[in-house]
């Protein structure tokens, strides 16, 4: 089993997501995240979907995610040739004698504060599953009141983008 | 029409051949459009417009302008490429009558009439339906359109398998209508059963007005998220604008690429707005391109593979006959001399009398089918998937072969079998190319020789034929009935059957010799497709002689269609295969449970009703039809609903009883074959086992090793 991301460019429409969310379910496909939302084309949007599965399984996640008539193109992005970010809010009790060392914590994992409350502080991280999983571990011993992550949003490295080829064949209709 | 351009191509890091886009236009739906409606208006008033939306003021108004319009020089605006609008990705089919004064470019209808003219200019010339209240506004327009006609079904489900025996003779979508919620609903097992045969189907729904949706309104259902997973794709329409353009993206999506089943949804209050109408409609599928030309480096190698084996099989699925490429199959069969198997929906797609068709391979195919693909060297899979029923076992399939896989669907490729050389296109354009390429191998001096391989296959076919066994009891043979409505009916007639053991006798023992001619709910397996099938079949192909072959349980399922035939003319005939019980389970729980008939006895009468309830009309065990209570009486039932009803019971009449069958041709028949209720149907691979444990009648093995 690999963890895989995946880009995939679908069209703005209503139902896309549950066709895509769909698919998985009953092809027995498992997703890790998922993370949608509009592009800077208004009429595309990009879901990031991390699956985990080996080789072959995600070969024919892709072909039948290809065959969805609403998906554009789908791409694999390798995490050494891409960046990987995922949010993450947590909220730690932190009284009096204890803030100043949470504190410390959300320095050294350059995250921020972005609530505090009498009992409490709300903390902003982002990163990678990896950062994020240590943040919480030390986090953990002062008491985690809650707790929210998003999806992984990634994206190719270099100066390519994989929207342009997508909206080749309108632009070239259009000529 | 213009090139279909291209889209997007899958990015690094995606194996196998996924390519999605670069192909050509799809198959020419406006010439066939055009020559549909030319037929169409043979012997017909001449079209005109539907009818325009109901009288108010403001649409009189609009009514008014539009018709002083001359009409032509009004559809200027559509006429050239030139005059496309910019950010037309793909054109539709230019099918709109010039001369038709009533729908210049914007002329404004409702909805509903815009979706009629649509149906009218793509060259829909029958849709299968019944009304109800969400697509109320649909059924009005509809009733005054000069060239669609509408049949109207007796449930909905059947109106969806006819769809599918109309396009399966006829190759063209076809086209059935419902209403919102439990019309919709009743849709969805023949929208699943095209999905699985991936039979071209439009269905078009009415839904509940919009404001409606989501509120638990009366009849509602969400029918586009119901049937998401058995449909090639589906639309829901909440605005008139939209309605035309969708309804021609739903059949360019059925029929291109790999076919199957699309739903268009329609809100009521959509089909009730004023629109309008412009056509041809420009698409917007900016993610759908189906590849139908092989990449030719894939073709080079298959034939470098082909003219290297010594043991090649060729597997032909439905996908051959999708893409019309039977007159290359042969070509390429007998070029290379490669035997052929064709699966339960590729019968009729390479002719059964040819001597290089070993049968049928799978669970109940031939031991020559299923022992060419356990011993060959290369299979090479054209339009086939490797359908458990076909592979058995997977990891014990044709341990030897390697496997050139051909076929419109990239997802197919390698999802069961991996494949040794994918190839991805239209098969028609797969054989073609292939042929070209083994004849250049053949030049260049590389020609393997079959001869033993093929003494190999003459063995097992010899020796362990297609067979039956008369009843010892003097009761009817069901595939002595089946063989001879074939020999009778001949190659020119269409045979539907359902699911199970009559299917199975029905594809083994009917000679296929041609495409279009077979239907039966292969992927599916839904008992009840064969009546509103052969109904839909006989509309699309109203000279063919269409035989239903039926069991007497699924026939029960459906039957209902008959009223359907006899009110509007359709005389199928049909033949049911009554064994009195649910055959092939029965055969399993013969096989499998030792012998509990759990619940597959449609003939029993329950022991405590029997004696307990001794009233007059509690069914009684008749002993003239064999301990029975033939209930229903299948002849009684027939004539109820206004069709011959004719019964069979031994094996001298048959011959007569299916001559009489065949001269009734102005109303349907059904004729009840009152059969032996223990046959079963060999040779056998037992549902997940390996194909090398083929059964060729109980408890008999065949010798793999066995020579001539």
């Amino acid at each position: 089993m690999n963890r895989h991301t995946l880009s995939v460019l679908v069209e703005n429409k209503p139902g896309v997501l549950v066709r895509i969310a769909g698919l998985f379910s009953r092809r027995g496909f498992n997703i890790g995240s998922l993370a949608v939302g509009p592009t800077e084309h208004p009429e595309i949007s990009r879901m990031t979907i991390v699956v985990d599965c080996a080789d072959h399984p995600l070969e024919q996640v892709t072909k039948q995610l290809n065959k969805l008539i609403n998906v554009l193109k789908i791409v694999e992005l390798e995490p050494a040739a891409s960046v990987q970010r995922e949010l993450l809010l947590i909220k730690v009790r932190a009284d009096l004698e204890s803030r100043s060392r949470v504190l410390e914590t959300v320095t050294l994992f350059r995250a921020k504060v972005v609530d505090v409350a009498q009992d409490a502080v709300t903390v902003e991280a982002t990163g990678n599953r990896d950062k994020l999983d240590a943040l919480i571990r030390v986090l953990e011993p002062f008491g985690i009141k809650e707790l929210v992550q998003s999806g992984m949003v990634a994206l190719g490295r270099g100066g390519r983008s994989i929207t342009d080829r997508a909206l080749r064949p309108v632009d070239r209709a259009a000529q | 029409m213009t090139d279909q351009t291209t889209a997007a191509t899958p990015g690094p890091g995606l194996a196998g051949p996924s390519r999605k886009g670069g192909g050509p236009s799809p198959r020419d739906l406006a010439a066939r459009a055009a020559s549909r409606e030319a037929a169409a208006h043979q012997g017909t008033a001449v079209p005109s417009a539907p009818s325009p939306a109901p009288p108010d003021p403001a649409q009189s108004a609009d009514r008014g302008a539009t018709g002083s319009r001359p009409p032509g020089p009004a559809q200027g605006d559509q006429g050239g490429p030139g005059g496309r609008p910019a950010g037309a990705a793909q054109p539709a089919e230019p099918a709109a009558r010039p001369g038709d004064p009533g729908l210049a470019a914007g002329t404004r209808m409702t909805g509903a009439s815009a979706l009629v003219a649509a149906l009218e200019r793509l060259g829909v010339d029958v849709v299968f339906g019944i009304p109800g209240g969400a697509i109320l506004p649909l059924y009005d327009p509809l009733f005054d359109s000069p060239s669609v006609r509408h049949i109207l079904v007796r449930h909905e489900q059947g109106a969806g398998h006819a769809a599918a025996g109309y396009a399966q003779v006829t190759g063209r979508p076809g086209v059935c209508m419902a209403t919102s919620g439990p019309g919709a609903t009743n849709l969805v097992t023949p929208l699943a059963d095209a999905y699985m045969d991936s039979v071209p189907v439009v269905a078009i729904t009415g839904q509940v007005p919009s404001s409606l949706i989501g509120t638990d309104g009366f009849q509602e259902a969400d029918i586009s998220g119901i049937t998401l997973p058995v449909t090639k794709h589906n639309f829901l329409v909440t605005d008139a604008g939209d309605i035309a353009r969708t309804v021609a993206e739903a059949f360019h999506v059925a029929s291109t690429g790999r076919p199957g089943p699309v739903l268009v949804d329609v809100a009521k209050d959509a089909l009730q707005a004023t629109t309008e109408f412009r056509w041809p409609p420009t698409f917007d599928l900016p993610g759908y391109h189906p590849v139908t030309r092989p990449h030719s480096r894939q073709v080079r190698e298959a034939a470098r593979l082909i003219a290297e084996a010594s043991r090649p099989v060729l597997y032909v699925g439905g996908g051959v006959l999708k893409a019309g490429a039977s007159p290359a199959l042969l070509d390429l069969a007998e070029l290379t001399g490669i035997p052929v198997v064709t699966t339960l929906m590729a019968r009729g797609g390479f002719p059964s009398s040819h001597r290089q068709n070993l049968g049928m391979p799978g669970m109940h195919g031939t031991v020559a089918a299923v022992g060419a693909l356990q011993k060959s060297d290369l299979i090479v899979a054209l339009g086939a998937r490797f359908d458990d029923r076909v592979t058995g076992k997977l990891d014990s399939f044709a341990p030897g072969a390697a496997v050139v896989h051909a076929d419109i669907d990239p997802a197919e490729i390698s999802k069961n079998r991996r494949a040794d050389v994918p190839i991805v296109g239209d098969c028609r354009e797969v054989i073609t190319e292939l042929i070209a390429a083994i004849s250049a191998e053949y030049q260049a001096g590389q020609r393997p020789d079959l001869a033993a391989w093929w003494s190999q296959l003459d063995a097992w076919r010899s020796t362990y034929p297609l067979g039956y066994d008369q009843p010892a009891d003097g009761s009817l043979a069901p595939q002595y009935v089946i063989e001879r409505i074939g020999e009778i009916a001949g190659p020119d007639g269409v045979y539907v059957a359902g699911v199970g053991q009559h299917q199975m006798w029905a594809a083994q023992f009917i000679g296929h010799e041609r495409p279009g001619h077979w239907l039966n709910s292969g992927g599916l397996g839904t008992m009840g497709y064969a009546v509103p099938a052969a109904m839909g079949a006989k509309v699309g192909s109203p000279a063919a002689c269409v035989w239903a072959i039926d069991g007497d349980g699924c026939f029960q399922m459906t039957n209902q269609e008959l009223a359907t035939c006899a009110v509007e003319g359709i005389p199928v005939k049909i033949a049911i295969i009554n064994n009195g019980n649910l055959g092939m389970v029965r055969q399993w729980q013969t096989l499998f449970y030792n012998e509990r008939y759990s619940n597959t006895d449609l003939d029993k009468v329950a022991q405590t009703y029997d004696e307990a309830l001794s009233r007059e009309h509690a069914p009684r065990r008749d002993p003239a039809a064999g301990g029975g209570t033939r209930i229903p009486d299948f002849v009684k039932l027939a004539e109820a609903y206004g069709c011959a009803g004719l019964r069979c019971e031994d094996t001298a009449s048959v011959d007569a009883v299916i001559g009489e069958a065949m001269k009734i041709n102005d109303r349907p028949v059904v004729v009840d074959f009152i059969v032996h209720r223990d046959a079963m149907v060999w040779p056998m691979v037992a549902a997940g086992t390996s194909n090398d444990d083929i059964v060729v009648a109980r408890n008999m093995a065949p010798d793999w090793d066995v020579t001539e």
